[in-house]
């Protein structure tokens, strides 16, 4: 169970996804980078070129390392690339949330949490 | 007796069978409570799931209207200013709240979010053209963020309820099929035992009564048949006996 001081000083989204997404959430400003000397963004653009390995890096970094983020955003085609990462977490703080993206519109039947629900009323 | 079965280790006294009946009436009591409660998080977890469903289905048509916006954006604008947006970020405008909500004693944080004012880190965007599409735009992933927030709650309650519920189950259920039979077991044992323990004590006290009856009995019977002889004895020879007495045994002999 999540403790009281774990969620207090979360105030941040955090997004992997493709540059369209990535975009249009920066747009309605939920963008942040931490003061430098060490700049974290608190977005991972993916694309074609991006290593399967950069966005779990990412993934971790955003749910385990980082402490002021609460809720990560991640498209559901890259969510698919880590899918173990992200059927694995079981966590309850930093919330996971697949979101549809331009190109893959949303699939029901891949969300890790609305497969769990489906499975727990046995449909 | 009772040795099958799974009991505590306890000396069957009254004490612990005292002990024993008042862990029972504890055990059920926690037990309705705590049925209690997890019927109440049940309830409320059902429709936590109901309305992520609605939300998810929710939050593919807000993404998708969102999307279309950020297309209008790249065709007024005429390029894309994706690259730029991201290298002016700075600054989180659109941030989060956590509160806590108490359902049956389990906190269930919520998030809310907010948009701090005075900072826009895109002010500069679309100044040449398409403004106000961006303008449009910022609005339109707004209100898809609140949306995602909104979701984005009623999962994390979603995760914490379900493990709350299966804890709070396990718990109903050991004390449903392991603590109370257990207690019960005992207490049956303890009765058993002290049952036991009446009867021999009752078989013990009969005994020593019966081994008293026959006692006094014979040394009436004894003392009867004694009286009877010298009854007899005395009706029949009076003198004689005095005679008997200096005849039968010579005095011995006195030697200073």
């Amino acid at each position: 169970m999540a403790s009281t001081a774990d969620y207090k000083d979360r105030q941040f989204l955090a997004v992997i996804g493709d540059e369209d997404s990535v975009t249009g959430l920066l747009l309605a400003g939920i963008g942040h980078v931490t003061d430098p000397p060490d700049s974290q963004k608190n977005f991972l653009v993916v694309d074609n070129k991006t290593e399967t390995s950069a966005i779990e890096a990412a993934f971790e970094s955003f749910t385990e390392q980082r402490k002021d983020i609460g809720i990560v955003l991640i498209n559901q085609h890259i969510a698919d690339k880590i899918r173990h990462r992200i059927d694995t977490y079981t966590a309850a703080f930093p919330t996971v949330l697949e979101i549809p993206s331009k190109e893959h519109p949303y699939d029901p039947e891949k969300d890790s949490v609305l497969r769990r629900v489906r499975r727990l009323f046995g449909e | 007796m009772s040795g099958a079965g799974d009991r505590e280790a306890v000396f069957p006294t009254r004490q612990s069978l005292g002990l024993m009946k008042s862990k029972l009436k504890g055990a059920e009591t926690g037990h309705s409570l705590l049925k209690r409660k997890s019927e109440a998080l049940t309830k409320r977890f059902r429709e936590i799931t109901r309305r992520i469903d609605e939300a998810k289905r929710k939050m593919g048509r807000v993404m998708q209207v969102a999307a279309f916006s950020l297309a209008e954006v790249s065709y007024a604008v005429g390029g894309d200013i994706g690259y730029q947006i991201q290298e002016s970020a700075r600054q989180a405008r659109f941030r989060l709240r956590t509160k806590q909500e108490n359902v049956s004693g389990v906190l269930l944080p919520a998030f809310e979010s907010y948009q701090t004012e005075g900072n826009n880190d895109f002010g500069l965007t679309g100044l040449g053209k398409g403004g106000q599409q961006v303008q449009r735009c910022r609005e339109t992933y707004a209100r898809a963020v609140e949306t995602l927030v909104e979701l984005a709650s009623l999962q994390t309650a979603f995760v914490i309820l379900d493990e709350v519920i299966k804890v709070v189950n396990r718990r109903v259920n050991a004390i449903e099929h392991v603590i109370i039979p257990r207690t019960e077991n005992t207490i049956k044992y303890i009765n058993s035992e002290l049952d036991e323990l009446d009867r021999e004590e009752f078989y013990r006290l009969k005994k020593v009564a019966n081994k008293k009856q026959r006692d006094t009995a014979a040394a009436d019977a004894e003392l009867k048949k004694k009286m009877e002889a010298e009854d007899k004895e005395n009706a029949g020879s009076g003198g004689g006996q005095a005679a008997d007495i200096l005849a039968e045994n010579e005095d011995d002999d006195v030697i200073f």
